[in-house]
């Protein structure tokens, strides 16, 4: 047996080891914790607690007409992806690193660049099925109509996942352990959600803040999820700001990324 | 047999710090060849060049006639790795695990008789991270398996295992062996060399002090033993040192120790029983494994603890 007639494409060998691997990341993503509870269930709680205050429901002037509910259906959106994207997918990888499992990887057909694919569409699938959950969830529960731009919000919910999971990897390329990278994933966390208009909404901003939000990552997100949600596309900028952050971060991570 | 893995001149040095000077050896199929050598002689960087981990600054690698660096995809499937210090996520079940890696390769082991055959199969269910430090090791070894390699490189295998852990997965390792995997061992641990290896490369300061069996290493240094005993009744040394096979006699309190050649037991226990003087406690002290490394590298092996289980009569 010569090892010439045993050679076969090395992919012929992953394809199924890759769907396996990405469903052994999705369990151990759902045994870690931190996406389920902080990613998926505390964004639903608030949607829920917000659903319930009689005033959030009804039409402000300040919002064009829209109630307090329409305008923090994309901010919860926003709330998800940046928990899996800025906690959860740093923690596991530098961990992983920490832990010599990229290292292992090296040692095998599969390779570790395989993990973070595997990594990205457990974070990529997750993120579709929480926004699928909470517009669902808004339209039963609390009568907040559907995107009307469908396509547009599609896009915009893409977007923003690829954005922040960028900034994602690039935590996790550059912090040095697993705690590391979710402390600075929790920094990160605060000032974006603020400008993604949590705790004031956006609108309500005054001008210079409103202007900082507009360029960051989930600041242009909310802003084009709310666009879609009324039945216009996202303003060309609010895509461009995000697609900026998925390729600069995604670039400078693949640049900085070490296995070990 | 055939060379499995071929080394040549291979130096890799870490900015100004040269870890690997010089360093050539070749692994014949079917051996268990050990790379014997204190910390920070260069063993692991040796090793992660042959596994294509590093890419080494100058020399030849040939691993199954593939280069690891070209060939990396290749090698993976004919080379198993158990890497110092490897861990696994925490909720991370043992059968998963397995099940995993093996869905890696083209032409995996059956991970269940694996399993079986590391003591494994009762913490099928059980999460990496509740597993005893023993278990991990032991999975970290069929983790190296389970793509059925033709050549495993196994680093510090049995560190930070108790002591009957270790002695089954030397077992293990003679089984794996006989079922035609050729087994590198990178080791600091002399009784391990020596019980599990066919041939052992010293390696010191990045480069290869000698090649040879465990016993061709202790001969090159065995220039004498030496022979404690608490004689029965006092007796004149010349009795001894008149002897030509003897070459010293030294009292310490009541123990006489006695150096000489080969013969110099025989000729010893003659005179003795002869002048009916009985050696009580008497012991004979040949040249270790562990000697020969210290007469060749000119220091003694970091391993602490361990180093002098296999020696009878130190102190």
């Amino acid at each position: 047996m010569s090892v010439t007639t045993t050679a076969a494409p090395p992919t012929a060998a992953s394809r199924p080891g890759l769907w396996r691997l990405t469903v052994t990341e999705l369990k151990l993503f759902i045994r870690e914790r931190v996406g389920p509870i902080w990613g998926v269930g505390f964004p639903l709680l608030l949607l829920i607690i917000f659903g319930s205050i009689h005033s959030f429901n009804k039409p402000q002037k300040d919002f064009g007409g829209a109630t307090t509910l329409d305008i923090y259906v994309p901010v919860l959106i926003a709330f998800s992806i940046a928990i899996l994207a800025l906690s959860a997918l740093p923690m596991v990888l530098a961990g992983y690193r920490e832990k010599g499992i990229l290292r292992r990887l090296r040692t095998t057909p599969m390779g570790p660049v395989r993990l973070l694919t595997a990594q990205l569409a457990v974070n990529f699938a997750v993120t579709v099925v929480v926004v699928i959950v909470i517009l669902v969830v808004a339209r039963l529960g609390y009568g907040v109509a559907l995107p009307k731009q469908l396509a547009g919000f599609v896009i915009a919910v893409l977007l923003a996942a690829a954005a922040l999971l960028a900034v994602g990897l690039f935590v996790a390329a550059t912090a040095g352990s697993g705690r590391a990278a979710q402390a600075i994933g929790t920094i990160l966390f605060f000032p974006m959600m603020f400008f993604a208009g949590l705790w004031v909404p956006i609108a309500q901003m005054p001008k210079l803040l409103r202007y900082i939000s507009h360029g960051t990552p989930l600041g242009a997100a909310v802003q084009a999820l709310q666009r879609a949600s009324e039945g216009h596309w996202p303003h060309p900028q609010q895509l461009l700001v995000m697609a900026a952050y998925a390729v600069v971060f995604g670039l400078a991570s693949a640049r900085l990324f070490r296995w070990e | 047999m055939p060379a499995v893995i071929e080394v040549q001149n291979l130096h890799k040095s870490y900015g100004d710090t040269v870890a690997v000077d010089d360093v050539s050896f070749t692994v014949q199929e079917g051996e268990i060849f050990g790379i014997l050598g204190p910390n920070g002689a260069g063993k692991t960087t040796t090793v992660e060049c042959v596994e294509g981990l590093r890419r080494p600054d100058r020399g030849e690698i040939s691993v199954l006639g593939l280069d690891p660096q070209r060939d990396r995809a290749e090698l993976t499937q004919g080379l198993g790795v158990q890497l110092q210090d490897g861990e696994l996520p925490n909720r991370l079940k043992v059968g998963e695990a397995l099940a995993l890696y093996s869905s890696f390769y083209r032409a995996p082991a059956d991970w269940r008789a694996l399993m079986d055959a590391l003591g494994l199969a009762s913490k099928s269910s059980t999460r990496y991270g509740k597993l005893s430090g023993g278990q991990k090791q032991r999975l970290s070894i069929a983790l190296a398996l389970v793509g059925n390699p033709r050549v495993a490189v196994l680093d510090e295998l049995t560190t930070g295992l108790d002591p009957q852990a270790r002695r089954d997965t030397w077992q293990l390792i003679e089984d794996v062996r006989s079922r035609g995997v050729t087994i590198v061992l990178v080791t600091h641990f002399m009784e391990e060399a020596e019980r599990l290896c066919d041939r052992i490369a010293l390696i010191d300061t990045g480069r290869v002090v000698a090649v040879d069996t465990p016993d061709g290493l202790t001969e090159r240094v065995q220039t004498e033993q030496r022979i404690r005993f608490r004689p029965s009744v006092p007796f004149d040394e010349t009795l001894l040192t008149s002897l030509p096979d003897v070459t010293g006699v030294i009292h310490r309190g009541d123990v006489v120790v006695v150096t000489g050649n080969d013969n110099a037991l025989n000729a010893v226990t003659s005179v003795l029983a002869r002048n009916n003087i009985v050696a009580q406690q008497l012991r004979v002290e040949q040249a270790s494994l562990e000697d020969a490394f210290i007469a060749l590298t000119g220091r003694h092996p970091e391993t602490g603890q361990h180093a002098s289980q296999s020696r009878p009569g130190q102190d």
